[in-house]
């Protein structure tokens, strides 16, 4: 290889390298305030995540030196970190399950529970369908349930024989739990239904399809009202209730759920950051998860936050 | 001027009717086969030409400088990509010499010096295999290993050997294949001239492959950097204000930012998804034409 060939050959490599370190340079490290520093590791719900990303990005402006990194793996993956120590809050779209709380006592983990706002379960038909106006939840859990059921004329005579179609969130997500626990009571979902960890082709695969049905967090039918119809649900013996905030704020609609964080105890006694971090989250998460689509609880429920942070950490 | 008519009449070697209609048959054949390429061809790039009109028409709006220099944010119009950029850009530097050095290693001995043998031959067939497994498999492999067992953490060097694993078998098999094309009469050359096994290879081979080389690693790298499944399975975060500092720093990538943006409820993050695809083509496209540039200066010399 002749030498300037070579030369050119180094330049390239080399200006690829000088790209890349130039826009590598911090845009300037701008650190007064503050005086925490450190990591706070957030894993979990891809539910809760807007919460905390919202509340991150508030708590990076006031603690800048502070390092906050939220994934997202599932409640269930999530817990599998938090359990054995490799996160310091972990975020939860259901309850942790008996097995993951054994594994914690296993490894001696503890851990606080904090609710952080409401969301509305909401089950959503295409607007086309005109003949359903609303549903009990025994009847959700029939037609989730049982695979004879092929039409809406099965659901009741009065209704037209067109086929139905099942969309639902993924097995890994705590939304699929939590309609499995609160609705189907634990027992197996019918096996044609057609699951996917993106709610947004939810979304469209309900907006769609003329016979679909599917449920999902209230956000996305809040964003997509112009598309989709909401289902009234009632409970045994009481009225159709729609999700609307009041509602879901007031626990009146049935498939009203909470949203979680779980802190390590160990991480809120010994690292400042994480405490202090703690504490923004529950100042802050109610208005910032209107901002992103769910529903602020009432104020003594972060007050009750708040004592369970300081138990935690006496 | 009666001569024409007494002409013996010729025997005929070829029918013209006969040979009329089978060359009429293949031309259909012809005509139809071209057409039937032509659509082939079309396909694929008309569905990348809506693909890449519904990105640009919903993404350009939302490219900005600002874009390009904030860090994510839950307020559409503040958000930005600068994190998972540099994640980006911080992975591509580390997975390049990662590759270069353990890829061409690798190829060189199993060209150069391993005997050829039931052995190398089955060490072969595994690495092109391996080229074939799902890119979620090696982000296991790097979770479990990189991420747990060394104690590296879900960190910017976890992911970079995780993908640079991945992207291996790619840059081993091109490169054997760049070193195979030198021919055996330059190896020849070199050593009867008296230069040693190694000084050939370093000398002679490794420049003369060179460009097919670098092609296989850029392309390589190029695949590996559009890649969620394992960086998710290593533990990249999604949300971090900063772009990573060190190779022990916690880590976003552009398309897990792209990812998490289109499964959000809001209309807007759809738009900032289009746009951070725009940015992720645009790297992939210059590294692509860097590919072809390199090949083009360099090849064709012997």
């Amino acid at each position: 290889m002749s030498w300037m060939k070579k030369t050119a050959l180094i330049t390239t490599v080399a200006s690829i390298a000088v790209v890349g370190a130039a826009c590598g340079n911090d845009k300037g490290g701008s650190s007064s305030s503050s005086d925490l520093s450190g990591k706070i590791a957030i894993d979990g719900s891809s539910t809760v995540f807007p919460i905390m990303e919202a509340v991150g990005e508030e708590y990076s402006i006031e603690q800048p030196d502070v390092d906050v990194t939220v994934g997202v793996s599932g409640t269930g993956g999530g817990f599998k970190r938090f359990v054995v120590g490799e996160t310091d809050l972990s975020n939860a779209s259901r309850e942790i399950k008996e097995e993951e709380a054994a594994e914690a006592e296993k490894n001696s983990i503890e851990y606080t529970k904090l609710a952080l706002a409401y969301d509305g379960l909401t089950v959503a038909i295409s607007k086309e369908n005109t003949w359903v106006k609303e549903m009990t939840l025994d009847q959700l859990e029939k037609i989730w349930l049982d695979p004879n059921v092929k039409t809406w004329k099965d659901v009741d005579s009065s209704y037209p024989a067109e086929p139905i179609k099942f969309f639902s969130p993924g097995k890994d997500s705590g939304t699929f739990d939590f309609f499995s626990e609160k609705v189907l009571e634990k027992k197996d979902m019918r096996k044609d239904v057609q699951l996917s960890e993106d709610d947004n082709v939810l979304v469209k695969g309900v907006e769609g399809t003329k016979g679909a049905i599917g449920y999902f967090g209230y956000a996305y039918y809040a964003e997509n009202k112009d598309k989709l119809k909401e289902v009234p649900l009632s409970a045994e013996g009481k009225n159709a209730v729609d999700p609307t905030p009041e509602t879901i704020q007031d626990l009146s609609y049935p498939l009203s759920r909470e949203i979680y964080t779980y802190v390590n105890n160990k991480s809120l006694k010994d690292k400042k950051q994480v405490a202090d971090f703690v504490k923004f989250t529950n100042e802050n998460a109610g208005d910032l998860s209107e901002e992103v689509g769910y529903i602020k609880m009432p104020q003594d429920r972060y007050d009750e936050n708040t004592k369970a942070i300081e138990d935690a950490m006496k | 001027m009666a001569l024409p008519e007494k002409q013996p009449v010729q025997k005929k070697f070829i029918d013209p009717a006969a040979v009329k209609k089978s060359i009429s048959q293949r031309l259909v054949v012809n005509n139809v086969t071209k057409v039937v390429f032509l659509i082939g061809l079309l396909f694929g790039l008309v569905v990348l030409g809506i693909l890449l009109f519904g990105v640009i028409r919903d993404g350009a709006a939302w490219l900005s400088l600002d874009f390009l220099q904030n860090a994510p944010s839950r307020r559409p119009d503040r958000a930005g990509i600068y994190p998972a950029l540099m994640g980006s850009i911080f992975l591509m530097l580390l997975i390049i010499p990662m590759i270069f050095i353990l890829g061409v290693g690798a190829a060189i001995y199993l060209e150069e010096y391993a005997k050829k043998g039931r052995m190398t031959s089955f060490i072969e067939v595994n690495i092109s295999n391996l080229a074939g497994v799902p890119s979620i498999v090696f982000g296991l492999l790097g979770l479990t290993f990189f991420v747990r067992n060394m104690g590296f953490g879900s960190t910017l060097i976890a992911g970079a050997l995780t993908l640079a694993l991945m992207s291996l078998p790619v840059v081993i098999v091109s490169s054997q294949e760049a070193i195979r094309a030198v021919p055996q009469a330059m190896r020849h050359a070199s050593l009867a001239l008296g230069a040693s096994k190694w000084q050939t290879t370093f000398k002679v081979v490794l420049p003369a492959s060179l460009p097919g080389v670098i092609t296989g690693i850029i392309l390589a790298v190029s695949r590996a950097i559009g890649e969620t499944a394992p960086l998710i399975m290593v533990g990249a975060a999604i949300f971090i204000a900063r772009a990573p500092e060190g190779i022990f720093s916690e880590f976003t990538a552009l398309p897990i930012q792209i990812y998490n943006w289109t499964s959000r409820p809001q209309a807007d993050f759809q738009g900032l998804a289009a746009a951070g695809i725009i940015i992720l083509m645009v790297i992939l496209l210059t590294m692509n034409s860097l590919a072809i540039w390199i090949r083009n200066r360099f090849s064709k010399r012997y």
